[in-house]
């Protein structure tokens, strides 16, 4: 939460900033969707799912340079089970296609998903009878990451819109005629 | 120990006679093109000859030239004597209506995922192959994707503009 000016540390630590609510002597009262939103969205989970290149890009998003940790996602859950993001990065074979698809359906709600660079998009240079043109044919895409591969900052870029997205949905996001529909587009569940 | 050109040819051309179509040499290693009905006893005698001794089976891999009638689909067997350093091509061709050659998967065990990928892309049919079945393509699969009359492009796209590739 944000402190009266006279207290800001001299260090400028950088918090969340905080939602929009009713505050006074000793209590801060605001909407649970926008708590809840804010909490999600600094400690998401992403599960890496890297089959090529960009998953080599993904890395130097990690890493200390580029340091996904500063939004809250120092925590790589290689389990779909405790994941909140699914990151896809590479060329998603159609061999894999049921394998992506069988992660995503083993992620439990609410999930997100981002497609990063030109192959999880879009089947990207390989115009090929062996590769998936885009992930969006067996799963919803939340957001897509372009680039072949994107530079970390366009990685880092993706997962700040995710994070919006995670912060200003509604909880009920996923009980919605839309979101159902979706998804049975997709034929899951 | 050393094994030549002209030792192969006369020895396949002894043991075998008409089975041996032709002998030519390219880049090096001289190609053998025999009879596909005589594959596996030629493979077997390569194989099992003291002195040939081909005990390793590099690769199989398969070609299409549509142009050629009746001998359409090809499956080149690359052989290597270990002991004399000595690489040999063998090459079989098929006619696209019926390509069947028998296997050598007991000959070279090596051989039985090389005949599946063969068999992947070319459609070869590989006969007394144990597990004749697709291995690098998904299963559901209905061409062969190397045959010259199958697209290589994915047939679900719908956002390329023609006139921009040229066609």
């Amino acid at each position: 939460m944000e402190k009266p000016e006279s207290q800001v540390d001299k260090r400028e630590i950088k918090l969340a900033k905080m939602p929009p609510g009713m505050e006074g002597q000793g209590f801060f009262a605001t909407t649970l969707d926008s708590v809840i939103g804010l909490a999600r969205s600094n400690s998401m989970w992403p599960l890496p799912f890297a089959t090529s290149c960009c998953g080599i890009e993904f890395m130097a998003t990690m890493g200390a340079n580029y340091d996904l940790a500063r939004f809250g996602s120092e925590r790589m859950s290689f389990s779909p089970r405790q994941a909140d993001l699914l990151m896809v990065m590479g060329t998603i074979a159609k061999k894999m296609a049921p394998i992506l698809r069988q992660v995503y359906e083993q992620m439990a709600e609410p999930k997100w998903v981002i497609a990063v660079g030109a192959c999880a998009t879009s089947g990207g240079i390989f115009d090929s009878y062996s590769v998936l043109q885009g992930i969006d044919r067996i799963i919803p895409v939340d957001v897509y990451v372009p680039g072949c591969a994107p530079r970390p900052e366009q990685i880092l870029d993706g997962v700040m819109r995710i994070q919006d997205l995670v912060k200003n949905e509604s909880l009920r996001r996923r009980n919605q005629p839309e979101y159902k529909q979706l998804l049975a587009s997709y034929g899951i569940e | 120990m050393a094994l030549n050109n002209d030792t192969v040819i006369s020895r396949l051309n002894e043991t075998f006679g008409g089975k041996i179509l032709s002998t030519e040499l390219s880049a090096d290693f001289l190609n053998v093109e025999v009879a596909a009905d005589a594959l596996k006893e030629i493979a077997k005698f390569l194989r099992n000859d003291p002195e040939m001794s081909f005990i390793y089976l590099t690769d199989i891999c398969g070609v299409h030239m549509p142009e050629q009638k009746d001998r359409e689909l090809g499956v080149v067997y690359h052989l290597h004597n270990l002991v004399a350093n000595y690489r040999l091509r063998v090459k079989t061709w098929l006619p696209v209506t019926n390509p069947e050659v028998d296997s050598v998967t007991d000959i070279w065990t090596g051989a039985n995922w090389m005949e599946r990928e063969t068999y992947d892309f070319f459609g070869v049919i590989f006969t007394g192959h144990p597990n004749l079945k697709r291995i690098l393509n998904v299963d559901h699969m209905e061409m062969f994707p190397l045959r010259k009359e199958f697209p290589l492009e994915d047939s679900s796209r719908e956002d390329k503009d023609d006139r921009f590739f040229g066609r």
